[in-house]
């Protein structure tokens, strides 16, 4: 096993944002890994593509009366740009979003860091790293 | 001989399957390998202390078996990490991480 493989984790994530819990889990496992030093490879496909669009909004509590900026609801994209922010030379995340489940849910208008995918990058991911998480949907 | 480690985010009251995981987790055990369970989101809910569900307790008092319980979780749902059934020990996501790099770790999500 290289260097790099023990220095890198692979998560393949399939659940939409909003639905599970797993994905929030999903995120703090990347954050962890990233703040030790461990580069990660997320392959996100099926309703995962989702996780990273651009236009998701955080809205007000009309039931509260409070605004979307008194809620400051964090959205999985939000999240996921912090991530991207921590990514460097140390721990590098790598993010391949499956490019035929996006296109089939015009799903591709992403922020900034994700790239357009496929499984073969998830099998390549497999290989150059020291463990792969597979979270799947229910 | 292989580690193995089984996180398990679902709990036995809403997904029976659960109790199929716990499963094999006694089977992997029972063949000489090292099995950690690591429970998470509603997967902490039966390592509460008393809780109608003997399986989680059992895992844990299984020598080859290491049981653990994610802090996060158990804060979401106000379970102390001084309330959980013997043998099973309150952890975080940083071990998670350090568990899932070590070489040769056979990882399973449920």
């Amino acid at each position: 096993m290289t260097t790099s493989q023990e220095k890198t984790l692979t998560v393949a994530l399939m659940d939409p944002p909003y639905e599970s819990e797993a994905s929030t889990t999903a995120l703090r496992i990347i954050d962890a890994a990233l703040r030790k030093g461990i580069s990660v490879n997320v392959f996100a496909y099926e309703g995962a593509v989702n996780l990273t669009m651009k236009g998701q909004a955080a809205h007000p509590n009309p039931v509260k009366g409070t605004s979307a900026e008194e809620q400051d609801h964090p959205t999985t994209a939000r999240f996921i740009s912090g991530l991207f922010g921590m990514s460097g030379e140390a721990a590098k995340l790598d993010w391949a979003v499956c490019g035929l489940c996006a296109d089939e849910r015009g799903a591709g208008d992403w922020i900034e860091g994700p790239r357009r995918g496929s499984p073969g990058d998830f099998y390549k991911f497999t290989q150059e790293s020291v463990n792969t998480l597979i979270i799947g949907a229910r | 001989m292989a580690n193995y480690l089984l996180v398990e985010s679902r709990d036995p009251y809403q997904f029976t399957d659960a109790e199929a995981f716990y499963q094999i987790a006694a089977d992997l055990a029972k063949a000489g390998n090292a099995v950690t369970v690591y429970l998470v989101q509603n997967g902490v809910l039966p390592a509460r202390r008393g809780a109608k569900n003997g399986q989680v307790a059992t895992l844990a008092a299984t020598p080859s078996i290491t049981v653990l319980a994610d802090d996060f979780s158990l804060r979401e749902r106000a379970i102390s990490a001084n309330n959980l059934e013997s043998g099973v020990s309150a952890s975080t996501v940083d071990d998670l991480v350090d568990l899932l790099v070590q070489p040769g770790t056979k990882a399973i999500w449920h």
